[in-house]
């Protein structure tokens, strides 16, 4: 119970900052926030000893048991990882934001409310078992990026990243439910434990390559993989502590969980392995590529996020392929999936400090423009020193941890020349190639973040700002995360035994059965070996192309921007939805609401009718028809008068007093048809109603005699006529011809033993279909508000013009 | 001209309570006769209704301080609540108990967690309806 | 009587769609109260009369009137309240800021933001 309900820990906690926010003004609401992230940290390490040794822990909440659907908590070491760097993390970067984001400006609830919401839905992500929760936790972590993309929603910019972002990994969320989908209705139940189980049935479904693809489109939309990591450089319009969080160490990496998590069921499928490996090794080249023509330091940042991603996600691809080696654990594929796990670990450590690093410069210069800055190094010393500490863990140089993680990713790429089949032959040396070229440009990158940001000549005119150090408070964070970086490197096999190892165990559950069985040891030294080579090649190279950057920078600019995919998205947003999609609705859409009407009350009938005709529904009998009755007869014939009254009254009056009449007659009506709630109901609602027109009878227009145009008249006449004969032929059709029996017996037998009532009408109010009844009132607690705030909030129409301040 | 309203006045006083006292009895009765929250909840509505067009609206304001959009809300959460309740004890929402009880006064009763919803019912329908028409009568 | 009612249902329908169909906005909320009360007794009438007692517990009773239509007949009443409450007010808003009830004039502007 209480592993589910930690899950929801932040999502209630979130219930009470608007409190905290707005009575005490005094202190930072980060510090309560932070009180979350905390707890949560703690209560997971309480986890790590028993996991790290092979454990699982899992605990379930129903939900929909009727349909399989419950809340799981499922705990093992891929989960656990996950969940102390969501926690972890966000420890940090709340702890952070508290310096960041000031008490005074910014509307610090709304920024923290969607914090919260998305470390839930993070939770959620990685700790679901239940394919249809998991499913849920990840489109809310897409709507709170949303929420945090366009915090600052009055710039235009915020706006456009916080749609393309939610655009694309919506999208990419619904094909994987379609995914999900599949392989449940293939193996029979939602659980991810239990299809993994089943894994190899599973993959003689014709639908399994579908699920598949459906899957990766998934994770490879919320992963920022080719081509669809365009929305993540837009994204760092969010706060940058936003960035470190969501777009470096935790949202993104919730594509690199699914692929991990299904690897076990996907595994022996050639699809995939070609498929993760070669879009991730893709997106490692061409994120890395593209790093070096951005300006803003938070865009390098995003693209070099981009190209990390797509590092781990082909190293999980590889991974893949010990399913297809016999006694994969003892050979050189052993490596990929611990080295995806591991550098995952790393590159939380430096990525979000370097994410830190350049929000400081932002915040203490006012610019992120790399071309304005510069020389920073002797005014930001403790910043600089943690550029550096993060860029060379980026480039993968030694003593960091991105250097032990990066050697084992080339020596997974290398692994791949190795195997024979599914073509891997004739394409697999293309792998380390790619690699090592796009490792080149990660280590040029690296240099030109810390480098032209922080030496070189200070142009103190073209900040906006006076550059100084930042406050301690906001040097807390990376400072801590660079330590980890440096502190990875000389306990490494501490760090893997704890974490790494029990999650590869999850990944590779076909390789081992328990992490004492990964026999994988990081040491810095491995005596001469290709690896080494490669990456000395790395730094040599990326030295001389570092230093002669400004000489073919100018290649950047020879692809002309009419053919990226961004253009792509515009044109797809812009001309193609927003140009001639309104084009052709506008034929129809012409703005009349009246015309819309006539479309709706013609298309009715017209489908009713043509459905009674084509179907043969129509039927007429007299049989089992209750006897006509006096007093029904003439409040019929007072419901008509009632009418008549209301349709041809000239004054306003006398058409709401008809229909209060017409209103009391069907409360009479309720009474003779036997149905006591009803006609008391009505009885006083037609009361209050009269109240109510009467009361706003002040406000409302006179009728006006403006007479209508004949020939619309008659057009109006016909379209009503036609809509009254239909529901004439339904309700006859209706009452004539009864094909199943009425759910009603069932309520009646049980309503005394079952539900302990007596008023069967009021029992399925409130008991059997208490859903109803619980929207409705809902409902209509939505009308009561919107009606108090269409008189009380009145905005001119010029407050409403907030656009860019 | 100014309407002397002194009999209106002096009886809706009295009305108010009884018919009050009425939305009581038909929201209490409601699971075994007609009535329940809806009725009920109409039924003080209108009590209160009655009360303004006796009097005027900034009395009954006096008279009754509540700001009905936190009755609308309390209504909510009571119904909601009831609903989830299940769930933690690990039963599918919106599952009811009931049994009956032997209290002194009132003899064999059933206490049932459906009343509990229909109390939420109750207080979202006076809330919407005292706001809409409060709303309204307020506006110039 | 369910054939009666039948008729009498769509000319309840009739008259609201009508009503709904004219130019002033007034008229239109009157026809949405009258659409609600066919809707109603639709309901009720699809769902017959059959039955010769109320659907409430009661000693040495068996025949019941089916309660179904009943209970989703309430909740549409409750909403229906509210929905032409808030019509109303949407209405006199409306008149207020455009100074105009006639439906033909209250047009989307042409190039909405």
């Amino acid at each position: 119970m209480l592993q589910v309900l930690c899950l929801f820990v932040p999502l209630i906690a979130a219930l009470f900052i608007p409190f905290f926010f707005k009575k005490i003004r005094n202190v930072h609401t980060g510090w309560f926030v932070l009180i979350v992230p905390l707890l949560l940290v703690i209560y997971y390490s309480t986890y790590i000893p028993s996991i790290s040794k092979g454990g699982t822990v899992i605990e379930q909440l129903p939900w929909i048991p009727s349909l399989g659907i419950s809340f799981v908590s499922y705990l093992d070491g891929l989960s656990l990882l996950f969940s102390l760097l969501i926690t972890g993390i966000g420890s940090l970067v709340v702890l952070y934001s508290i310096f960041y984001l000031d008490r005074k400006k910014e509307q610090l609830h709304n920024f923290y409310i969607y914090l919260l919401i998305f470390m839930s839905a993070m939770l959620g992500v990685v700790q679901s078992d239940n394919m249809i929760t998991l499913y849920l936790f990840w489109e809310l972590t897409s709507i709170s990026s949303f929420l945090l993309i366009g915090y600052w929603f009055n710039r235009d910019k915020s706006r456009f990243g916080a749609l393309k972002s939610m655009m694309i990994t919506v999208a990419g969320g619904m094909m994987m439910l379609g995914g999900f989908v599949l392989l449940s209705m293939m193996g029979g139940t939602f659980s991810i434990r239990d299809l993994i189980e089943q894994a190899p049935q599973l993959a003689t479904n014709d639908t399994f390559v579908i699920a598949l693809v459906l899957i990766l489109l998934g994770a490879f939309t919320k992963s920022a993989q080719f081509p669809f990591y365009i929305w993540l450089p837009d994204a760092m319009e969010a706060p940058t502590p936003v960035s470190a969080y969501l777009h470096s160490a935790t949202m993104v990496k919730a594509g690199i969980y699914l692929v991990a998590r299904f690897t076990p069921i996907f595994a022996l499928s050639e699809i995939w392995i070609w498929l993760v490996a070669g879009i991730g090794l893709l997106t490692l080249f061409w994120g890395s590529f593209f790093a070096l023509k951005q300006t803003d330091l938070k865009g390098i940042l995003a693209y070099s996020t981009v190209s990390q991603l797509g590092l781990i996600m082909s190293l999980l691809g590889v991974g893949a392929i010990a399913y297809h080696v016999d006694g994969a654990a003892d050979t050189v594929f052993k490596y990929a999936a611990f080295a995806a796990i591991f550098h995952l670990i790393n590159h939380a450590t430096f990525k979000g400090s370097l994410f830190m690093i350049a929000g400081i410069v932002d915040h203490e210069t006012g610019t992120r423009d790399i071309r304005k800055l510069g020389g920073l190094m002797s005014l930001m010393p403790v910043s600089f020193t943690v550029a550096l500490i993060g860029s060379f863990s980026m480039a993968g140089l030694p003593p960091f941890n991105g250097f032990l993680s990066k050697e084992m990713f080339l020596t997974g790429m290398l692994s791949v020349s190795e195997f024979d089949l599914f073509n891997f032959a004739t394409w697999g040396p293309l792998f380390p190639i790619i690699a090592w070229v796009a490792s080149v440009f990660t280590f040029i990158y690296s240099f030109y973040f810390v480098f032209k940001t922080f030496t070189g000549k200070l142009n103190k005119e073209a900040l906006p700002k006076k550059p100084h150090e930042a406050p301690i408070g906001m040097l807390i964070s990376p400072v801590i995360l660079a330590s980890l970086v440096v502190a990875i490197f000389f306990i490494p096999n501490v760090i893997t035994d704890l974490f790494v190892k029990p999650a590869v165990v999850a990944i590779q559950p076909f390789l081992y059965t328990s992490p004492n069985d990964v026999h994988i040891h990081v040491s810095a030294w491995h005596g001469p070996t290709p690896e080494l080579f490669m990456t000395i090649g790395i730094i040599v190279l990326g030295l001389l192309l570092f230093f002669t950057l400004s000489k073919w920078q100018k290649v950047y600019n020879v692809l002309p921007e009419r053919f990226t995919i961004n253009r792509l998205y515009d044109y797809t947003m812009n001309e193609l939805l927003g140009s001639w999609m309104t084009r052709v609705s506008g034929l129809y859409m012409t703005g009349s609401i009246r015309k819309y009407l006539v479309y709706m009350f013609t298309a009715i009938p017209v489908i009713v009718i043509g459905t009674l005709i084509f179907k043969n529904a129509f039927a007429f009998s007299f049989n089992g028809a209750s006897p006509v009755n006096l007093y029904g007869v003439i409040l019929v014939a007072v419901l008509v008068i009632g009418t008549i009254t209301t349709v041809f009254a000239k004054s306003r009056i006398t058409s709401i007093v008809a229909l209060g009449a017409v209103g009391y007659t069907v409360s009479l009506f309720f009474v003779i048809f036997n149905a006591p709630d009803l006609a008391l109901t009505q009885l006083v609602i037609e009361t209050i109603s009269v109240a109510l027109f009467l009361m706003a009878f002040y406000h409302l227009p006179r009728f006006s005699k403006a007479e209508e145009r004949t020939r619309f008249k008659l057009g109006r006449a016909f379209v009503s006529i036609a809509i009254g004969a239909m529901v004439t032929l339904v309700a006859l059709s209706s009452h004539s011809q009864k094909f199943i029996a009425s759910i009603s017996e069932y309520y009646k037998e049980t309503v005394y033993s079952e539900a302990g009532g007596g008023n069967i009408v009021n029992v399925i109010l409130v008991d059997y279909r208490g859903f109803d009844t619980l929207f409705e009132i809902a409902v209509l607690a939505i009308a009561g508000i919107s009606i108090y705030a269409m008189i009380k909030l009145r905005l001119s129409r010029k407050e409403k013009n907030y656009e860019n301040k | 001209m100014k309407i002397n309203n002194v009999i209106l006045q002096f009886t809706a006083k009295f009305v108010f309570f009884i018919i009050f006292f009425f939305a009581v009895h038909i929201f209490f009765a409601g699971h075994y006769t007609p009535g329940g929250g809806f009725v009920g909840g109409l039924v003080t509505a209108s009590a209160i209704v009655l009360l303004i067009i006796a009097f005027d609206l900034n009395t009954v304001q006096k008279l009754l301080p509540i700001n009905y959009i936190y009755v609308v809300a309390v209504g909510l959460i009571l119904a909601l609540g009831t609903a989830a309740f299940s769930m933690f004890v690990g039963e599918p929402f919106f599952t009811h108990f009931f049994d009956y009880f032997y209290l002194p006064l009132f003899g064999k009763t059933s206490l049932h967690t459906a009343a509990l919803f229909d109390l939420g019912v109750y207080l979202v329908v006076v809330g919407v309806t005292m706001t809409i028409i409060q709303t309204i009568g307020e506006d110039e | 009587m369910e054939i009666v009612m039948a008729f009498a249902c769509g000319f309840l329908f009739m008259s609201a769609v009508y009503l709904i169909l004219s130019k002033s906005l007034l008229r239109i909320i009157i026809g949405t109260g009258l659409l609600s009360h066919g809707a109603h007794l639709l309901i009720l009438t699809m769902g017959g009369f059959g039955g010769s007692n109320p659907p409430v517990l009661a000693d040495g009773v068996t025949e019941y009137v089916d309660p179904l239509p009943q209970a989703l007949i309430l909740t549409a009443i409750v909403i229906s309240f509210g929905v032409t409450a808030f019509f109303l007010v949407l209405a006199y808003r409306a008149y207020q800021e455009l100074k105009t009830d006639d439906m033909t004039q209250m047009k989307g502007s042409e190039n909405h933001e």
